[in-house]
């Protein structure tokens, strides 16, 4: 079973005389013990309330409904009480930020901040706890160690401020790791270095890290699965050689193909995804990436497109997802289910029905469809 | 290769775009916020509060029933001090009379004006000379260079100088300096909010002269002054709107505590709320609504100017936007 | 705009900017009632490069390395401690403040924050007409009307934005916004600062193919500055690698690529993931020991040594390196040969703690005393 397994989570906030928004929208994942699992998506496409609704984080405020199930461990985390969740926070799943300067108390020095988690989680006190904070600092490499502890937030870089808040995440071992953006505020060398200490962390102790971030490079060096948001679902779900290989959502190919790569020569064009993050179908209209999309076809608007899961376990809410290399039957396939335009499909998958009004046969094929 | 017909994708393109726009002109900065203020219930009760406050002051005096210098309670021998005679309210005398046997509900309504005026060319007053000296500085600080600071510097000193001195005791000493009249009420009080509006905008344009946009004005090559008036000064405005509406709040009790310390209008022929609180006081014992109603008066004002000034506060602070 | 008489250099016709041994250094003030000058910071320290006519310069470094005060003591909006700053053959360092103002239609800027660069009270057809009027450009209206269409066409603008103000659009589009006020008055160079950080991964390759398809179609000259290495190497043709507030390394994109020769290039390139596992998985990190030491109080000798995977004994700590061509590239390395060569190899370097600047690059900002409603 896995350690953690989200079911059709959803995260709504109503707004007095405003439609209410629908942040997360029905996503589901699993985490498996010690697995590195990856939430990517940009901004708005739900991935970090996502994380804030599993760890109960979200603002407490009237026209918020979080619905749907995350099971950490038998544990609905949704349904338990803030008193057994604030237990389970901390000792079982710790959380990183992307902002490690306003996730630490900037007037309580570091190493109070440290001795605090391993009191309360794990009853330290202290002389035995000043020494665990220091072996702590240690092993997330921040140097001089016992010097840092009392030294204050501001004193430190952003580097190892966010050492030493991944070093209050794992004081306790949990078993699953949530890291938000960890590295977004960091610079590319610092950036690399808290890669290799989160990959090490996870590798050393077997915690299982999900990680949550917009950056596809980020991902592509350490985690095992992963899941592509967009508007609050999870587009396209797939072990990380396969996603990269061949992604399937039009989504995902759209997101490799705007990455301008180290390795690419100069002048290469890239191949952006037309449109804004705000061109959002709501999900009970279609497919949410319908209107940026390259791909769609008449079906995709209707009814949200069903997750289509693969042999090889992966999984994609597509009607009309990127062909395979080497699939040639793709294509074709593709083509037939769209016979909704008369004049541009080949004549004998023209109905018996004389040819309709362009346009007004446009409502009944949505039903054929369906 | 994909199909799809011209009517869907109208209806895809209409349902983004829908996301993306909802009205066809632009709306401006001022416009959202006065938007955001109407759908805000305390800034409601203040409009409210103030629009009654407002048409009584204008036209109230052209109705009301009788002169409020006319002593007509003494002339008809109803108000005896003397005896502690002072009738309270009837039929004919909403509010009863006052100490001198004028009829206080006319009195209350001329006052009406009176406070409204201390109150707004107080501000004035205030909001002008600080503005200025503020908009100086500020312009100066942001933008000037070396010569800028020094100038900023100086005027600076002056507003701190100002600021040291307890704002009652700068106001005595005005009224003191000028004598005793409804013009030194209100240049007093407005004196004392001077450092607060110069501090305020000066501040504010410092902090929107380190913005990108200014830098993006200066690289596109438009001049200093220019990006001061038509940049900077804009953006910086929005602070000073809401002090100046909170001010008029604390202007009309600054200046209704000055009447009431005996340096407002000593010919207490036209009526002022402070200065009817003020002449109320030796009759506390015997009839102390003739306090009541003018101290009611000024804090329901006083409330409705605060109330609004939040709103606008709130409505105007980026932050909450959206 | 060139007379003869301004003419400084010897004008190479393909070069248009060339920046000579440009030096911004910010003081650091203490104390409370008189400011004393207690250091400085080294924000840009003696840099050269030179700009190509209708090429892109990418400049690149992380945070607190120089590239953006770089970027405006060039365009002159932070002015220069010292060094020479050639435009075209004019000098404008020491240009008066009015002829700088004229020459600053020929040079225009873009920002990383689309929203932030924004008035946010002028709606676009302000914005677009501001340098226009500053300009004298387009005599009347409807002349001026017509320019902004077509600028509006050339950053895949629609015309109903015109009404509009700048919270009302997406950031890809406030950076569009933002590029036609650069665009509008037909300016020669444009300074990019990190032009697409702030937008989402689907829009920055939006906003760099516009600026390349600009580039194609007007000849613009690029000064592309980013903290991205990948996306700088991807629209520029020559890549300046700035630590510390000076160049290390200067290269052909490609070769910048191929053959890094300084050792902070290679961390650097090192360190950008790729999107792609096998790549990540089969390359060979050089991770750097600690952080960004403190420009206030930069390390003597080459800036890098404290950090240097393949720091010697000798010359690192004590010579300042200079910028040496080898083979197309201009290096700031004594050991760039040997290192290339595979004749020296990395040794594991110890961290020093550093600490961190108290802000960002411009510590004269931060005397600012008072911010707005902290009266009231």
């Amino acid at each position: 079973m896995a350690l953690l397994d989200v079911e059709e989570l959803s995260v709504t906030f109503a707004r007095r005389n405003q439609r209410p928004v629908r942040a997360v929208d029905g996503v589901s994942f699993s985490v498996d013990a010690g697995e590195v699992v990856g939430l990517v998506g940009e901004s708005g496409c739900g991935k970090s309330v996502t994380s804030l609704a599993i760890m109960g984080l979200l603002p407490k405020q009237p026209g918020l409904t979080v619905g749907g199930k995350a099971v950490f461990d038998g544990t609905d985390l949704l349904k338990i009480d803030d008193r057994s969740r604030r237990d389970i926070r901390g000792r079982d799943i710790a959380m990183i930020f992307q902002d490690p300067l306003s996730s630490l108390n900037p007037v309580v020095p570091i190493g109070i901040q440290v001795t605090e988690v391993l009191t309360r989680h794990r009853g330290m006190k202290g002389e035995a706890a000043a020494k665990e904070a220091a072996q702590l600092l240690d092993r997330v490499g921040i140097p001089d160690p016992k010097r840092r502890l009392k030294e204050y937030p501001h004193q430190l870089s952003g580097g190892m401020r966010q050492r030493a808040l991944i070093a209050m995440a794992v004081a306790c071992q949990p078993r699953l790791l949530i890291a938000d953006e960890p590295t977004t505020a960091l610079d590319v060398t610092i950036q690399a270095q808290i890669l290799e200490l989160l990959k090490d962390l996870v590798r050393d102790s077997g915690t299982a890290l999900v990680m949550i971030t917009h950056d596809l490079g980020v991902v592509a060096g350490m985690c095992d699965t992963i899941n592509v948001l967009y508007g609050g679902r999870v587009v396209e779900t797939a072990r990380r050689r396969p996603l990269f290989r061949q992604p399937r959502h039009p989504y995902t190919v759209g997101l490799l193909g705007s990455v301008p790569r180290l390795d690419a020569g100069r002048g290469e064009r890239l191949n952006p995804i037309p449109g804004s993050v705000r061109d959002l179908l709501p999900w009970p209209d279609g497919c949410a990436f319908a209107p940026r999309c390259t791909r769609r076809i008449d079906s995709c608007v209707g009814e949200p497109p069903a997750l289509v899961v693969t042999h090889d376990s992966r999984g994609y809410r597509c009607v009309n997802p990127a062909p395979l290399p080497g699939a040639p039957g793709e294509e074709v396939r593709e083509v037939v289910p769209g016979s909704a335009t008369p004049g541009s499909v080949p004549a004998q998958a023209v109905p018996d029905d004389p040819p309709a009004v362009p346009g007004l046969a446009a409502t009944p094929s949505e039903e054929d469809v369906a | 290769m994909t199909i799809i017909s011209g009517k869907k994708r109208e209806k895809i393109d209409r349902l983004a775009e829908l996301a993306a726009r909802d009205e066809e002109r632009g709306v401006s900065l001022w416009q959202d916020a006065f938007r955001r203020l109407r759908r805000n219930p305390a800034a409601v009760v203040g409009a409210v509060i103030l629009t009654v406050f407002l048409l009584v002051a204008i036209v109230g005096p052209f109705f009301v029933p009788y002169g409020p210098t006319d002593t007509m309670g003494i002339r008809e021998g109803v108000v005896k001090v003397g005896q502690g005679l002072i009738p309270g309210h009837s039929a004919e005398h909403w509010l009863g009379y006052d100490h001198q046997g004028r009829d206080v509900f006319s009195r209350m309504i001329v006052g009406a004006r009176q406070t409204l005026l201390v109150g707004v060319v107080a501000t004035m007053i205030g909001l002008a000379i600080g503005a200025l000296i503020g908009g100086v500085a500020g312009a100066a600080a942001g933008l000037g260079g070396r010569w800028g600071r020094w100038v900023d510097a100086t005027l600076m000193r002056f507003i701190d100088m100002l600021l040291a001195m307890p704002s009652l005791l700068l106001a005595v000493s005005i009224a003191a300096l000028l004598g005793p009249s409804l013009i030194t009420v209100m240049i007093a009080v407005g004196m004392v909010s001077v450092p607060v509006f110069a501090r305020l905008l000066r501040g504010s344009m410092i902090a929107q002269s380190n913005s990108d946009y200014v830098l993006a004005a200066t690289s596109l090559g438009v001049r200093k002054s220019k990006i001061a008036l038509a940049h900077v000064l804009p953006n910086s405005l929005a602070p000073v709107i809401v002090q100046a509406t909170l001010t008029l709040a604390t202007a009309i009790i600054e200046a209704a505590a000055l009447s009431y310390l005996g340096l407002g209008n000593p010919d207490s022929a036209t009526p002022e709320w402070g200065v009817m609180l003020a002449d109320a006081q030796p009759w506390l014992g015997i009839r102390p609504a003739l306090a009541i109603y003018p101290a009611v008066a000024i804090i329901i004002t006083a409330l409705g100017f605060t109330l609004l000034g939040e709103a606008m506060r709130e409505a105007l602070d980026p932050k909450l936007r959206k | 705009m060139s007379t003869g008489s301004e003419r400084t250099t010897e004008p190479r016709d393909d070069v248009l900017v060339d920046v000579r041994d440009l030096k911004v250094h910010f003081p650091i003030k203490r104390g409370v009632l008189f400011d004393r000058t207690v250091g400085h910071v080294k924000a840009v320290d003696g840099v050269d490069l030179r700009i190509v006519r209708g090429e892109t310069y990418g400049l690149v470094g992380e945070s607190g390395c120089g590239k953006s005060t770089l970027g405006r003591a060039l365009l002159q909006l932070t002015p220069p401690t010292s060094g020479e700053v050639n435009f075209d053959g004019v000098e404008l360092t020491t240009l008066a403040p009015n002829k700088l103002r004229t020459m600053r239609r020929r040079m225009q800027m873009i920002f990383q924050d689309p929203m932030s660069s924004l008035d946010p009270r002028q709606n676009v057809e302000s914005i677009l007409t501001e340098g226009l009027q500053t300009h004298g450009i387009g005599g009347d209206r409807n002349a001026r009307r017509k320019i902004i269409a077509e600028t509006l066409d050339q950053v895949g603008l629609p015309r109903w934005a015109l009404s509009r103000y700048p919270h009302e659009f997406s950031g890809g589009q406030r950076q569009r916004i933002g590029i036609a006020r650069a665009l509008v008055l037909g300016p020669e160079l444009i300074v990019a600062d990190e032009p697409v950080s702030a937008l989402d991964v689907s829009i920055q390759a939006q906003v760099v193919n516009l600026l390349d398809e600009l580039q194609d179609n007007l000849g613009l000259t690029y000064l592309v500055i980013a903290h991205d290495l990948a996306v700088v190497r991807h629209i520029s043709d020559t890549v300046g690698v700035m630590y510390l507030g000076a160049l290390v390394e200067e290269a052909p994109s490609d070769r910048l690529y191929t053959e890094p020769l300084h050792p902070y290039t290679r961390a650097l390139m090192s360190a950008v993931p790729v999107p792609d596992p096998d790549v990540e998985d089969r390359r060979e990190r050089i991770l750097l020991a600690g952080d960004l030491p403190s420009p206030a109080n930069p390390p003597s000798g080459c800036r890098f040594h404290t950090r240097c995977p393949w720091a010697q004994p000798t010359r690192c700590a004590d010579e300042r390196p200079e910028l040496r061509e080898i083979g197309g590239s201009r290096v700031a390395c004594h050991w760039a040969e040997q290192i290339a060569s595979g004749e020296l190899r990395p040794h594991k370097v110890s961290v020093e703690v550093v600490r961190p600047v108290d802000e960002g690059e411009e510590p004269a900002v931060v005397s600012a005393p008072t911010e707005p409603g902290s009266f009231v």
